[in-house]
């Protein structure tokens, strides 16, 4: 469970979280939707400790992320975290580039993280790139290799940061129909969107964001369907 | 004593002199460029974490080094030392200045070749539970690294000959020995061809190497 409590932050003087609440439970599909900078990218952020917070509390299961005394290398592994940017690592290929930290972080053998690195990516539909540089595949193939690669960790936790959003739009859906395979498959997933089709179809719950708030939540037919705030019905209006 | 007893001509055993210089000169460079190395990526490393703070103080006094002219350096350095006391040989006056001076032209590079790397790869990395070591050992180092191996190259090819400055200290490398024989034979360009060619094969390994890794490099 992540437990985000009063949550605020601030870079220099622009509020970017102000009062953050929100309960991922297990198993949970959350989508995130919201104007650009409105603060969903940095609270996945703040949840994996990227970024510091200035007050309030979060808690990944029963683990207080931002007590001086918290492990966050050990807590990231627990969280895996997809990009806008996929972020390959350029210089290893597709296997490499999933193998390593089983490798270096979980001290797994090269054997077992290879065998690792490779049944991830078959689950990914990348079977046939494993010896492939990223430099050599489309972006939503650079996509789901980076899903492949915090999925390797073996996390209870996923987060995804507009995952879609720097993509050609003939190849969002092959990332978003992993997404869903993600989500058959029980993973809990916090997910900022742009993708109002993909929030209404596979969220549990929705969370509109504005300005550094959640300003509406609860399940896809109440928020995206009959949204009660000005802000939310305004988005979606012009979202779609 | 007539000339021709001054000066005799070019002879094979002077090929052998001019090997063991080139000896000196290959072995006063290693130690530049390796030690040098080593250091620049220290202080490229610490250039790139303390920012603003480095830029004042390391910043401040790799510039020194790397804006006087080498010749200088060696000069003040090697009569520093007497005056407070010490007597350093030539080679160890001359290896140390080259050190200090390599390692401030690496610790540009090194810097670059961190900066080469997105802040967002650095977050992946860390994100799957990456130490900042291991961050800096298997996403920084290796992508630095290709990013700015033609530079370091260049630099290492430069302090290669750039040692040759090490003769005003009286060190008897390639150009010191060079010009000996020239005084002897008064055979100046003979000479200095087959100089020329000395610095030319302890140059060339470099850039081969280093361009036969570029090609393995390319990502494809």
């Amino acid at each position: 469970m992540i437990e985000i409590k009063a949550v605020k932050k601030s870079f220099g003087d622009l509020k970017v979280l102000n009062g953050i609440d929100l309960t991922v439970d297990k198993g949970e599909v959350i989508s995130v939707i919201g104007a650009s900078g409105s603060g969903k990218s940095t609270m996945l952020y703040c949840i994996n400790a990227l970024e510091p917070i200035d007050s309030g509390q979060i808690v990944v299961d029963g683990v207080d992320v931002h007590n001086k005394s918290t492990d966050v290398n050990k807590l990231r592994r627990n969280i895996g975290m997809v990009f806008q940017q996929w972020n390959s690592f350029p210089h290893l290929t597709t296997l490499e580039n999933v193998a390593l930290s089983p490798r270096i972080v979980l001290g797994k053998s090269r054997a077992e993280a290879r065998e690792i690195a490779r049944s991830q990516l078959e689950h990914v539909g990348l079977g046939d790139k494993l010896d492939v540089y990223p430099s050599r595949m489309s972006g939503g193939q650079q996509q789901r290799l980076a899903i492949a690669r915090a999925l390797a960790m073996e996390p209870n936790y996923m987060l995804f940061d507009e995952v879609t959003s720097a993509l050609d739009p003939e190849l969002v859906g092959e990332v978003l129909d992993t997404l869903r395979l993600l989500s058959d498959e029980g993973m809990t997933m916090l997910v900022v969107t742009h993708e109002i089709g993909f929030a209404r179809d596979v969220s549990d719950r929705v969370a509109f964001f504005h300005e550094g708030i959640i300003e509406e939540l609860g399940p896809p037919a109440q928020v995206i369907e009959h949204p009660q705030s000005v802000h939310t019905q305004k988005f979606l209006a012009n979202v779609r | 004593m007539d000339a021709a007893s001054v000066f005799t001509g070019f002879q094979f055993s002077d090929l052998r002199f001019l090997a063991d210089a080139a000896g000196r000169t290959l072995l006063i460079s290693v130690l530049a460029i390796s030690i040098g190395t080593m250091l620049g990526c220290v202080f490229g490393w610490m250039l790139s974490v303390a920012r603003i703070a480095g830029d004042a103080t390391l910043g401040l006094l790799l510039d020194v080094f790397r804006s006087v002219p080498l010749i200088i350096q060696l000069i003040l350095f090697y009569n520093f030392f007497p005056i407070i006391g010490f007597n350093v040989s030539p080679f160890t006056a001359g290896t140390i200045v080259l050190v200090f001076y390599t390692s401030a032209l690496v610790a540009a590079v090194a810097r670059g070749g961190i900066d080469a790397v997105p802040l967002n790869t650095r977050r992946a990395a860390r994100s799957l539970g990456m130490t900042y070591w291991q961050d800096l050992r298997y996403i920084v180092w290796p992508i630095g690294l290709r990013a700015v191996l033609p530079s370091w190259a260049g630099v290492a090819l430069g302090v290669l000959k750039d040692s040759a400055l090490v003769s005003v200290l009286g060190y008897v490398e390639l150009l010191r020995a060079s010009q000996i024989l020239i005084t002897r034979t008064q055979e100046p360009f003979l000479i200095l061809a087959v100089v020329g060619a000395f610095y030319f094969a302890l140059s060339f390994p470099i850039s081969r190497i280093t361009a036969r890794l570029e090609r393995r490099w390319q990502y494809d």
